[in-house]
């Protein structure tokens, strides 16, 4: 099976709301896409320069202790933390690059919110040998040093947003601005499956590279097609590289997990499609958005900053509306509870986005059989993530660590 | 009267048309009934009303700011609606406008905007992320009520391209100076008098020049080049340090 749009759109979902500007940068990136796609050798390079680079094919780990523990299905976990950088994000980053190349820009843009898409994509500059300059909201730059920290390292620019609501979405909004004046030499690295055509469908592709190897893979390990993939959402880009290759194959339950923050009652949580305080609007693409009864667009909440996001892909939208994927939402709580098992029961330490597919998995798995299968999309890892969850996990012996740390750096301030 | 003859006809009289903007609820409704009484005493024929939102992505630093707090002080789309009313019946001789984005139209529904916008005595709607390609609804509904969808060309267009939105762009067409968002400096050169050139070839409505125009020589030069001067970001760093009064003083300078 192929998702492709019809003329921008995934049934009603999708579409190309863009200033006038920026017209032709679009039509110009189609065609590259197109053609891309169209050309074999495109997709092979694209393998080769993952394998070479980034771990891939990234391996399924039987989680053997964690299904004794539920007593249900088999649980099997696609590691995508296993990626250069930490996370899936490499896949789109690095696949866009080699577009890129193609189309002879020679700068690079993104927007980051926690910082990994950052990282990411000035990781792809440095290698490529590309300019680069990272959008990043002003509260994400002061609670994300580490990730600034290396994209500063990797030779990108990384330019705090203080507009707005200081975080993604006004990182989003900076980056098309830049775009609109620098189109003929930049292209914009849009970091998930969310965005004007072609971006959903183009960073789907990119990402299908995960499901590409997990249908042989679990075929291998299990001789059969898996009985449900967990992922969690927030663009939607690693949710729908894990279960693009088994769209086609029904009797595979598809469960996006997405950030039920401090719970759906309280309406802080960044819940798109498994709670109905979102609605349909345009910003940029059509879609659900976390919005007020004039189109302005709410804040989010969720102790996951990569979830944290008002929008979601047009395609999980449309995919959602024919019940194709079920969609539920998992508490920071539940979260930090299901991180904490997977690091004791399996030596793997989840990022806090991923940990969300990991609560949804924990939460259902003991009442299925013992002969069925369940894969878990774990999309990151969160070694990276050591500040935000020391602080999530509320650690003395962390904080006294940091508090010595900075009495030392105090001391050797020149008065 | 529709836009454009409304437009044609100022013009029979005038060499240049202002339009000015502002944004609704920023930094006050009270305010900017005291800016745009300056505006009508200073002559402008036009005046953009942008009604807020809060992804503004075709708007530079300045504009993103009042927007932002503009929403912050809670202006709703209503109060907008009454406003531009109460504005309508108080200045009849000037033009109103609606600038915004296209999700406070989707929201309310594209025919219910429109509805409102029309009885609110509103005459054309600039919409910077509702490209042609998207905008039926809005276009049929507006040629329906009298209202104008007004289409932007840009200097990153195409012969064809320019050709699609001159036809079926309703009332005028905003020009674009150069590349970028609002509020950034506009090069007036003997190149973009060339770009407005190839605009006026492709289109036989008035042009409006917008993005950058920021004083009287600005003025000066598109003279006898295009039909009306855009002035926006710089009114709202003017009202910052002047006041209502600075924006009145600045504008009836201008020709």
């Amino acid at each position: 099976m192929e998702l492709r749009a019809k003329q921008g759109y995934f049934g009603e979902f999708g579409g190309m709301f863009i200033p006038e500007i920026l017209h032709r940068t679009f039509l110009e990136l189609i065609q590259a896409y197109e053609a891309a796609r169209r050309d074999p050798s495109f997709w092979a390079e694209y393998k080769a320069l993952m394998g070479s680079y980034s771990c891939r094919p990234t391996p399924i780990t039987y989680a053997e202790n964690l299904t004794r523990h539920f007593g249900g299905a088999k649980i099997y976990i696609k590691r995508e933390d296993l990626n250069h950088t930490g996370a899936h994000k490499a896949n789109n980053v690095m696949g866009q690059g080699l577009l890129v190349k193609r189309m002879g820009k020679t700068r690079v843009i993104a927007e980051t919110g926690a910082g990994q898409h950052g990282v990411a994509t000035a990781t792809m500059a440095a290698r490529f040998g590309l300019d680069c300059a990272i959008y990043m909201g002003k509260e994400d730059v002061e609670r994300q040093r580490p990730n600034v920290f290396w994209m500063e390292k990797l030779g990108a620019k990384v330019i705090s947003v203080t507009d707005g609501t200081q975080t993604l979405k006004d990182a989003i909004n900076a980056a098309f601005r830049d775009w609109a004046g620098s189109m003929d030499n930049t292209h914009y690295v849009l970091g998930t499956a969310c965005g004007p055509h072609p971006f959903p469908e183009m960073v789907t592709w990119l990402q299908s590279i995960i499901s590409e190897e997990s249908t042989s893979q679990m075929q291998a390990l299990t001789s059969r097609y898996p009985d449900r993939i967990y992922a969690c959402v927030g663009g939607g880009s690693n949710a729908l590289g894990a279960f693009y290759y088994y769209l086609d194959q029904p009797q595979v339950e598809l469960v996006a997990v997405e950030a039920g923050g401090k719970g759906l009652e309280t309406h802080q949580h960044a819940a798109r499609l498994a709670c109905s305080d979102a609605t349909i609007g345009v910003n940029g693409y059509k879609t659900y958005f976390l919005q007020d009864e004039d189109g302005q667009m709410k804040d989010t909440h969720s102790i996951a900053a990569g979830l944290d996001y008002v929008g979601v892909s047009p395609i999980l939208s449309h995919l959602w509306k024919e019940k194709r994927v079920r969609f539920i939402a998992a508490t920071d709580q539940e979260v930090m509870e299901a991180m904490k098992l997977l690091i004791q029961k399996e030596g793997i330490i989840p990022a806090l986005e991923s940990s969300h597919a990991l609560a949804g998995a924990f939460r259902e798995v003991g009442a299925l059989a013992g002969d069925q299968v369940v894969l878990i999309n774990l999309s990151g890892r969160g070694d990276k993530d050591i500040f935000t969850i020391a602080d999530a996990f509320d650690d003395p012996a962390w904080e006294e660590f940091i508090i010595q740390k900075a009495e030392l750096y105090q001391g050797r301030r020149k008065p | 009267m529709s836009l454009e003859a409304f437009i044609r006809q100022e013009l029979s009289e005038k060499p240049i048309l202002l339009m000015t903007h502002l944004v609704l609820g920023y930094p006050s409704l009270e305010e900017n009934k005291k800016t745009l009484a300056a505006m009508v005493a200073a002559g402008v024929e036009l005046i953009e009303l942008q009604i807020p939102f809060s992804e503004p992505s075709a708007d530079g630093p300045i504009l993103v700011r009042a927007n932002a707090q503009s929403l912050e002080r809670g202006t709703k789309v209503e109060d907008c609606m009454e406003f531009a009313q109460e504005l309508c019946r108080e200045f009849p001789k000037t033009t109103f406008l609606f600038m915004t984005y296209y999700n406070i139209l989707y929201k309310r529904g594209v025919s219910l905007f429109l509805e409102q916008a029309q009885a609110a005595g509103i005459k054309g709607l600039i919409i910077p992320d509702l490209p042609w390609e998207e905008a039926g609804e809005v276009i049929q509904g507006s040629k329906q009520r009298g209202l104008s969808n007004i289409l932007i060309f840009t200097p990153t267009h195409q012969p064809n391209r320019l050709a699609l939105l001159g036809a079926h762009s309703q009332g005028l067409v905003y020009c674009v100076g150069r590349r970028g968002v609002t509020g950034q400096k506009t090069d007036f050169s003997p190149a973009l008098a060339a770009q407005i050139a190839l605009y006026r070839q492709h289109t036989r409505l008035p042009l409006a020049l917008g993005f950058g125009v920021a004083g009287k020589e600005d003025v000066d030069f598109l003279v006898g080049k295009a039909d009306i001067a855009v002035i926006g970001t710089k009114l709202i760093q003017l009202h910052q340090e002047a006041g209502a009064q600075g924006v009145g003083a600045f504008l009836s300078e201008l020709r």
